[in-house]
């Protein structure tokens, strides 16, 4: 039996329709979803071209500039990120790491006055399994998020894990 | 099967058997005679700045507590309450006049000694709390060079500044990049494991045979990479530098050196040039940041010390840092085959501040928890025990460069260039002098005490 997983149509492609809990949450199940199928490229293609892409090492980082992060990409770092993840030689990803990711309590903190643009704050739970080893990381994920006639682009993404200054192993699979 | 403490038989030169990785009664050993005579790098004196400041340190598995008292004197003590046994000090830093032990509320001086204790009566005589050895136990000795502390747990052995010896220079490349003389560790720590041994990170930094394949994956993707995209200027030297890591063989073998000095110090020299750890040299920053030099070390002697040009520097058996990118890391052996390194960065005082910020964004990609780079290296570590656990060859090679090494005018040894193993055969000298109990571990000068590699050969 062969099954179609991929959504009909990606989600949020209401035209510059104003982003609302239930749009916004379909989205970041899409995206999820394109990171657990390690489907990294349309993954990128989520962003605005000057989007950032943060995961601090801090509880409540104010700023990536003076404070290291376990990730801190802008747009250039992103691309190569990605293309670094579709390498055959990249060994930290040999095997494969497998992801499952849980979306959950979605909030719309802060919204434009015309509805187009929003920051949304999501919980997550991701358990990435990797040779014979399976780790939990959870935490709070904040995106702006912005409509436009192409559907609904990530302008910056931040993920809070709960435990950002532990020990840990390298992070390679994005959050 | 190797015997406990049959040392000599499991290091030859040009070689080293498997058993050192993966046996935890060598491990155990190594505690004992590396950690527990060998200076070790325990914190910089940025970090406990003010009288009362503290943070938790380690020296091999032992945590410990590095303060600066009310004398403004530096004081290193074992962080367990002489009552119960209670772990004193919980959290990784603060500020205190005092510390004070949850369970029975005893309390210290900052230097170990017992300032009050409730219910102080009816002990047997062993109990002396007024005794000068009562107390939270202190590191018999404790030593700076240009702010950077180490401890050891040996009363007895080298000062700070023989065991450095020639490395000192690498210390002193860091400090003086600083405008104004100081450095201020800053902008939080990198924490990661690795399954694997803890001589492996060492044996790692300064390898300059490793990069065109452990780092395939992110040279590849950072020459692929257009520049024309928007950036926040956050990837700049990273990318360079991952770039730089496909620099082919003839590239290393002509242009970068590897030198060795006694007690298994190291580095990697004369490879990047400041026009490659900036955006250009006529970066505004970097003349901003010229300027503030020469201003206060006038244009000679700045000159002098932006030509310095090394890469890794290796304080064995335990520190590792980049004197040019104001980067350190600290390794922390926890069993055989677990190791956690944690990563620093400093502020050059007096330097633009766009210069730690450049920093640290190279620190987030080439050398983070979450980098392009470092991850793979991780991973190699990793393979390393994996295929350790096999029932593979018994010897660990690291001969390269064995019959090309060269007598340097410093007193150490020097590969022909920087891809000889020359440092690694350095560190498993000291290793030797270390097990074999020689307190001071020097090998490669040609002191009678000489047990090692190079002695032998």
């Amino acid at each position: 039996m062969t099954v179609d997983t991929r959504p009909a149509v990606a989600a949020g492609q209401a035209k510059a329709a104003p982003l609302d809990t239930e749009t916004c949450t379909a989205f970041l199940m899409h995206e999820a979803r394109l990171l657990d199928e390690s489907r990294f490229h349309e993954w990128l293609a989520l962003f605005t071209p000057d989007a950032w892409y943060w995961v601090p090492s801090q509880p409540n980082q104010a700023s990536p500039r003076d404070t290291i992060s376990l990730i801190y990409d802008d747009r250039r770092l992103l691309e190569t990120r990605v293309r670094r993840l579709a390498s055959p030689r990249i060994y930290s990803q040999e095997p494969r790491s497998r992801t499952t990711r849980i979306i959950a309590n979605v909030t719309i903190e802060e919204q434009s006055d015309d509805g187009r643009a929003c920051i949304v704050r999501s919980k997550f739970q991701l358990l990435e399994y990797r040779r014979d080893a399976q780790t939990l990381f959870g935490g709070t994920c904040f995106h702006r998020l912005v409509a436009s006639s192409s559907g609904i682009r990530i302008a910056w993404k931040r993920v809070d894990l709960v435990n950002c200054e532990s020990v840990l192993d390298g992070l390679v699979v994005p959050f | 099967m190797p015997v406990r403490n049959d040392v000599y038989s499991l290091v030859e030169p040009g070689r080293v058997h498997r058993s050192l990785y993966t046996d935890p009664d060598i491990f155990d050993l190594e505690l004992e005679r590396i950690f527990g005579n060998a200076w070790i790098y325990v914190g910089h004196e940025s970090q406990i700045k003010n009288p009362g400041d503290f943070i938790a340190t380690r020296i091999g598995t032992k945590p410990l507590l590095l303060a600066r008292d009310t004398g403004g004197q530096i004081r290193l003590v074992h962080n367990q309450c002489a009552h119960r046994g209670v772990m004193v000090i919980a959290s990784d830093s603060g500020h205190t006049d005092e510390y004070r032990c949850c369970y029975h509320g005893w309390t210290y001086e900052l230097d170990g000694r017992i300032k009050a204790a409730p219910l102080l009566h009816g002990y047997p005589p062993h109990f002396d709390p007024k005794a000068s050895d009562a107390g939270m136990k202190r590191v018999p000795r404790v030593a700076s060079y240009r702010g950077f502390v180490f401890g050891s747990l040996a009363a007895d052995g080298p000062s700070l500044t023989d065991f450095l010896g020639y490395m000192t220079t690498s210390f002193d490349d860091m400090v003086d990049r600083a405008p104004d003389g100081e450095l201020q560790v800053a902008g939080g720590t990198f924490k990661h494991r690795y399954r694997g041994n803890w001589k492996l990170y060492l044996e790692n930094l300064c390898d300059a045979a490793h990069p065109l394949f452990v780092h395939e994956s992110s040279i590849v993707a950072a020459k692929q990479q257009a520049d024309d995209v928007y950036t926040d200027g956050s990837g700049e030297i990273a990318i360079r530098q991952m770039r730089q890591n496909g620099a082919p063989y003839s590239f290393w073998e002509a242009n970068v050196g590897i030198w060795c000095y006694p007690n298994g110090h190291s580095f990697l020299g004369d490879y990047h040039d400041d026009s490659k750890l900036v955006a250009a040299l006529n970066d505004p920053m970097f003349r901003e940041y010229m300027s503030a030099m020469e201003a206060k070390k006038g244009k000679e002697a700045t000159r002098k010390i932006l030509e310095v040009r090394r890469w890794n520097t290796n304080i064995y058996p335990n520190v590792s840092f980049m004197s040019g990118f104001q980067q350190l890391r600290v390794v922390h052996p926890l069993t055989v085959n677990e190791t956690v390194v944690h990563t620093y960065n400093f502020r050059l005082g007096g330097a633009p501040e766009q210069m730690f910020h450049n920093m640290i964004a190279f620190a987030n990609t080439v050398n983070g928890t979450g980098s392009l780079v470092l991850t793979d290296d991780l991973e190699v570590y990793n393979r390393i025990a994996f295929g350790l656990s096999s029932a593979g060859p018994e010897w660990i090679e690291i001969g390269r460069g064995f019959a090309s090494d060269q007598p340097d005018e410093h007193g150490g040894r020097r590969g022909k260039n920087s891809t000889s193993e020359v440092y690694v055969r350095n560190m498993f000298d000291a290793w030797l002098g270390y097990m074999a109990n020689d307190h001071e571990g020097r090998t490669l000068t040609g002191e009678p005490s000489v047990r090692g590699l190079e002695a032998r050969r």
